[in-house]
Order: structure tokens, then C-alpha cells, then sequence
């Protein structure tokens, strides 16, 4: 046990009981052997997409800054294969909503959303984005699943980067783990028809 | 009020003042179908010489509140319009009231350009129309509101929002 520069025994933290451990470099299940690796598409794919998510940063208030320090060296989404924001909603995977949005930015959020190419996901970041926050008031959308459906919601007002880490850890599971034919489905289809999009 | 200031309102709008008062700021009551003429009387008296707008804004008193005798005549809903006579450094503010049911006031774009925006907000939040305006519609809330947010008998709080269903903890 080492000392830490406060001058207290550094204890080492240990992963909370029970909670389910996310990594970003566990393969998926297969067959292996001298020089090959076999699995199945969906997991490949998965791997894929996980790996290299290209997000777009819907970042307008607060909770853009703390992205930002997400960003950033010291936290930096550049480890999950996430250093290529995607300004374009065009080649974008993930739509990273981060900050109140006000009624009047609702349209343009979603024609966003509509212009991203499937698959897309969807990570709310803060209490603004998910529920509207402190901004119970007429002119504050209160949480943007009431226009686009979201697949993780990142609770905070706003999240240290280490919650938006979590959160984008969690995205990169359901890319992984989602089977190919999921936006196919009716339940799918019954979803976009649900928020009215084509 | 300052005598000669009042001396001089008095001279350019007469009758038209309907109180005056010494607040920080001189304050005198018109009319709202007498504003747009005692503004451009003001901005044209070489004396009085009001010729910045700083601020234009709607205001509502819900019935018992403001002025005396004002809200018995059911006037609740304002407007006060803040000038600047920047050689002098003197400011007023000019105030009218109307009734909610017909909130109509003439435009000062005419005379200020810099009030087309403020109207704009104006109408956006508390509905008063200003007549002779150039382009009324919202300016600052979604074009499908169908509600004058400011106005006090419009409940602030979002009421779509669910999660303050609670007997004990909600709102």
C-alpha cells in the first residue's frame, strides 16, 4: 500500500458490489485459435461500431463545458475510438445532447436526429436534457425524449466526466450488443412512428 | 419632479398627462391612445428633446394592483416606454394603460426604428398588439405558443411536466 501525496495510505478503490462492469476492450464471445478468431456478425459488426462511434456534440449550455473537459486530454473519449466529432448530423452514430433546450430549439433538434443515417443513438447528458432540469417554465422543453427517443439518459446537473464516460460506455454496450436486424424490427418502426418519424 | 421639468412637460402635452410622479426615474401617465402623439411631442420640443429609446416594455397588474382607479376601469395590462435625452443626460418614463380584453397601442417604429423588436418582444409576452407595426409576430417563444407567457394568470411552471405529480413533493 503506497502513500499518496496528502500523506495518507492510498487505499485502492475497489468496483462497487454488484454494479456491472463495462470495458472497452473485452472481446466478444467466440472461437479462437492459432491465428484466427471466430465469431458471430452481429458481435463483429458490434465491435465495430463500438469502436469507432463518430458523435455529434448538441452542446448548449453548462453541461457542453463538462463535455468539453470530457474531451479533453485528461479525460479524453479519444481512448473509446470517439476523437472524431462529427459536426455533420450526416456520418454521425451518436447525438450527444448536452444542455436545456428551449421549446424553440426543439425542431432543430429533431430535424438533427432526422438527418442522422441509422444506426443512431441517443445519450442525454444532465438533468436539462433529460427532464428539463430546474427550468420547470413555459419556454424549456422538458426532456428532449419528447421529441426523439434517447437510449441513455446521464443524470447530473450537471455530470462530472466521469458520469458522461459512463453514459458513453453504456451507448458502446448497446452498439455492441444490438443484433442487426434491431432497426428493423416493428417494435423499432413502432418507436420512430411513436415521436412521427419517418 | 423637478418644477421646470414639469414646467415644460406641462407646456408640450397639457391636459395630456393624466399624473406625474417623482420616482427615480419622472414618470408621467398618458393615454395609450395619446402615446404615440405625446412621445413624438416630446422627441420634437427643442427644449424637452427625448430622442433615444431605451427601453420599451409591457407590465400586467392583475385587478387591485397600480394605479388608483385604473383597474376598476378593468386597465391591467401597461405598457411603459423609457427615453433618454442623451445631451442632457435627463431621462423619462412615459406609462399608459388598457384594458386586457383590447390591448391596442400605435407603433412607435414611426419614430424610434429601435422599438420594432422591443414592440416584437412586447406582443410576444404580454400580447399587446401594436398597431402600424411593421412585422408583429413572435420574436423570442416558438411561433406555435398560443399563450402570452408574462400575462399572471398564465401559471409559469411547465404544465406537461409529470414528474411533479406528487401530493407531498410536488408543486
Amino acid at each position: 500500500m503506497g502513500v499518496n501525496p496528502m500523506g495518507k495510505p492510498s487505499v485502492p478503490i475497489q468496483p462497487l458490489s454488484g454494479a456491472k462492469t463495462l470495458s472497452p476492450v473485452e472481446p466478444p464471445p467466440g472461437l479462437e485459435g492459432q491465428g484466427f478468431f471466430a465469431t458471430t456478425l452481429d458481435a463483429a459488426v458490434g465491435l465495430a461500431r463500438k469502436g469507432s462511434m463518430w458523435p455529434l456534440p448538441y452542446a448548449t449550455s453548462c453541461c457542453g463545458i463538462e463535455f468539453m473537459s470530457t474531451a479533453a486530454s485528461h479525460y479524453d473519449i479519444g481512448r473509446f475510438g470517439m476523437e472524431r466529432f462529427s459536426y455533420s448530423p450526416r456520418q454521425a452514430d451518436l447525438l450527444m445532447v448536452m444542455g436545456t433546450i428551449a421549446k424553440k430549439l426543439g425542431p432543430i433538434l429533431r430535424t438533427v436526429y432526422e438527418q442522422m443515417a441509422e444506426p443512431r443513438w441517443v445519450l442525454s447528458v444532465g438533468a436539462c436534457a433529460s427532464s428539463g432540469g430546474i427550468f420547470d417554465t413555459y419556454s424549456v422543453l422538458q426532456g428532449i425524449d419528447r421529441i426523439i427517443p434517447v437510449d441513455v439518459y446521464v443524470p447530473g446537473c450537471p455530470p462530472r466526466p466521469e458520469q458522461i464516460l459512463d453514459g458513453i460506455l453504456r451507448v458502446h454496450y448497446l452498439a455492441s450488443h444490438e443484433s442487426l436486424r434491431r432497426r428493423d424490427s416493428e417494435e423499432y418502426k413502432a418507436l420512430l412512428a411513436h415521436y412521427g418519424i419517418e | 419632479m423637478d418644477e421646470a421639468l414639469l414646467a415644460d412637460l406641462r407646456r408640450v402635452l397639457g391636459e395630456r398627462i393624466l399624473f406625474h410622479e417623482a420616482d427615480d426615474v419622472p414618470t408621467i401617465g398618458v393615454e395609450a391612445s395619446a402615446l404615440f402623439d405625446a412621445v413624438t411631442a416630446l422627441y420634437r420640443d427643442e427644449a424637452l428633446a427625448y430622442r433615444y429609446l431605451t427601453d420599451l416594455f409591457g407590465m400586467h397588474y392583475p385587478a387591485g394592483a397600480g394605479e388608483a382607479g385604473r383597474e376598476a376601469r378593468g386597465e391591467d395590462l401597461g405598457l411603459q416606454v423609457l427615453l433618454y435625452n442623451m445631451e442632457k443626460g435627463r431621462r423619462l418614463r412615459v406609462t399608459c394603460r388598457f384594458p386586457v380584453g383590447s390591448p391596442e397601442v400605435a407603433s412607435l417604429t414611426p419614430l424610434f426604428p429601435a422599438a420594432n423588436w422591443l414592440e416584437r418582444e412586447t406582443y410576444d409576452f404580454f400580447g399587446i398588439r401594436f398597431k402600424g407595426h411593421p412585422n408583429l409576430k413572435r420574436i423570442l417563444n416558438i411561433e406555435s405558443m398560443t399563450v402570452f407567457p408574462m400575462r399572471k394568470d398564465f401559471p409559469l411552471e411547465d404544465q406537461s411536466r409529470e414528474d411533479k405529480d406528487d401530493p407531498m413533493f410536488g408543486r
